[in-house]
């Protein structure tokens, strides 16, 4: 518990920081006012994935697709609750209670989230998290971030992040042990997760650091909206 | 009795078979190019392990035809694209094509058996612009979303944006071009299309 409040002030402080460290920045993005420290941050999680790439890419040979469906189920179960609560919050009672009942069954049939139980009955699993809900709010996004290993997020989202910490049942378990274990396993079973994508983004973007946060930014514009934005029209002639 | 059975069957007839006919319908289309394409993706053991070279030649026979570059490049490139001659249109839109099909063919080789569930389409009424939603279905994740958006062009609809989980393959480009184009114009733009694609020929993986 202690730790948990030092590591939360500790980011609260590193987002001060760096907020009025990357003001001396000049920037020519308004969304991304703070690009000179986006740009070192990202280099430093390029540095920090030469390490942690090589461990995602040995646990993406050794363990078989079974046992990494099994370990993606188990973490999205629990993950299921807190997206139940955010559903409820943003007033999508329907959603919350089909979040509800996948947690209830696949918690108790799906023997403590192993299998998709619910999944194959038909309900459909739903993903949100707090910055979701303050955006559907009408919370602005605000100015975008690269952080050390938790890699993009908008203002409103990193906010949002610290919340879903703070809720995160992984993060409030007692045993030290069990609780690092439990977050590294769903770190590098994420990174994972990301591997085929590496290609794509590398082959296709000019720019990466520029790639990866507009993608990120368009993302989380269609998360919040739930897949369903309004179109952008922003194209002046239509072009045949 | 029997002739309302007849009538039934007959009236059942007629609202099916507009629906039969409609195979050049943008979702029709859609599943068609997607079950097309896996279809071979399947068989083929070099695509899977990641020979992007093969999977350009599958993306290029199967799926070019539907897809309409010069609105594409139009729609990344923004209120520039106006600048730009014919010429230089036809350029740009040739070098962006080559780029985004690699694109494609690199997001085709990760292929791992997904199952692809197909989102009933809202046709608008003036038949102008649609968008066709897909998810792609894996277990123990949550399911990506893949909409292709289609206008019709003369009697065929064609894919003029590709959006992988709320991200556009075409305008997350926008920021950049324009930038390029900014210091450099549009024959910057087009080199720098031109010097990216060749490299990645080069490197022919």
């Amino acid at each position: 518990m202690k730790t948990q409040r030092s590591t939360r002030i500790w980011c609260l402080t590193c987002a001060a920081l760096f907020a009025l460290g990357g003001c001396a920045t000049t920037a020519n993005n308004p969304k991304d006012p703070f690009e000179g420290f986006n740009r070192a941050m990202f280099a430093v999680n390029e540095g920090i994935d030469v390490v942690v790439k090589p461990i995602a890419q040995g646990y993406d040979v050794a363990a078989p697709l079974p046992l990494k469906v099994v370990i993606g189920n188990f973490f999205g179960n629990i993950w299921d609750a807190w997206t139940a609560v955010n559903n409820l919050l943003q007033g999508k009672g329907g959603d919350a209670a089909s979040d509800v009942g996948r947690v209830l069954i696949n918690s108790t049939l799906g023997i403590g989230g192993a299998f998709d139980i619910a999944g194959e009955m038909g309900l459909t699993k739903h993903s949100e998290d707090f910055g979701q809900t303050l955006g559907k709010w009408g919370v602005g996004d605000g100015p975008f971030f690269y952080w050390p290993i938790i890699g993009p997020r908008t203002t409103r989202d990193t906010f949002g992040w610290m919340v879903d910490v703070y809720c995160d049942p992984v993060w409030r378990v007692d045993d030290m042990a069990l609780r690092n274990s439990l977050v590294a396993t769903r770190y590098i079973n994420l990174r994972a997760s990301l591997l085929p994508s590496d290609k794509v983004v590398r082959e296709a973007a000019f720019d990466r650091y520029e790639y990866i946060r507009d993608a990120y930014l368009q993302h989380r514009r269609s998360e919040i909206f739930d897949g369903a934005q309004p179109h952008e029209v922003i194209v002046d002639e239509p072009a045949r | 009795m029997m002739k309302f059975a007849c009538s039934l069957l007959f009236a059942l007839f007629c609202s099916l078979t507009p629906a039969l006919a409609q195979d050049n319908a943008p979702d029709a289309l859609v599943r068609k190019v997607t079950d097309d394409v896996l279809t071979v993706v399947r068989q083929d053991r070099e695509i899977r392990s990641g020979n992007t070279s093969k999977a350009i030649e599958l993306v290029e026979t199967k799926v070019l035809p539907y897809f309409n570059f010069q609105r594409m490049t139009a729609l990344a490139v923004g209120r520039d694209w106006n600048k730009a001659t014919a010429e230089q249109k036809t350029r740009l839109a040739e070098e962006f094509k080559t780029l985004l099909v690699r694109t494609y063919a690199n997001a085709l080789t990760s292929y791992k058996d997904q199952r692809i569930v197909y989102k009933p389409t809202k046709l608008p009424p003036d038949d102008s612009s649609v968008v066709v939603r897909t998810e792609v279905v894996q277990p123990g994740s949550q399911a990506v979303q893949i909409d292709y958006e289609l206008a019709k062009q003369g009697d065929v609809w064609q894919v003029y944006d590709v959006r992988v989980a709320g991200v556009s393959l075409v305008t997350n480009y926008r920021d950049t071009f324009s930038q390029e184009v900014r210091s450099n114009g549009i024959d910057g733009l087009i080199a720098m299309l031109g010097k990216r694609n060749r490299e990645l020929q080069a490197r022919k993986s």
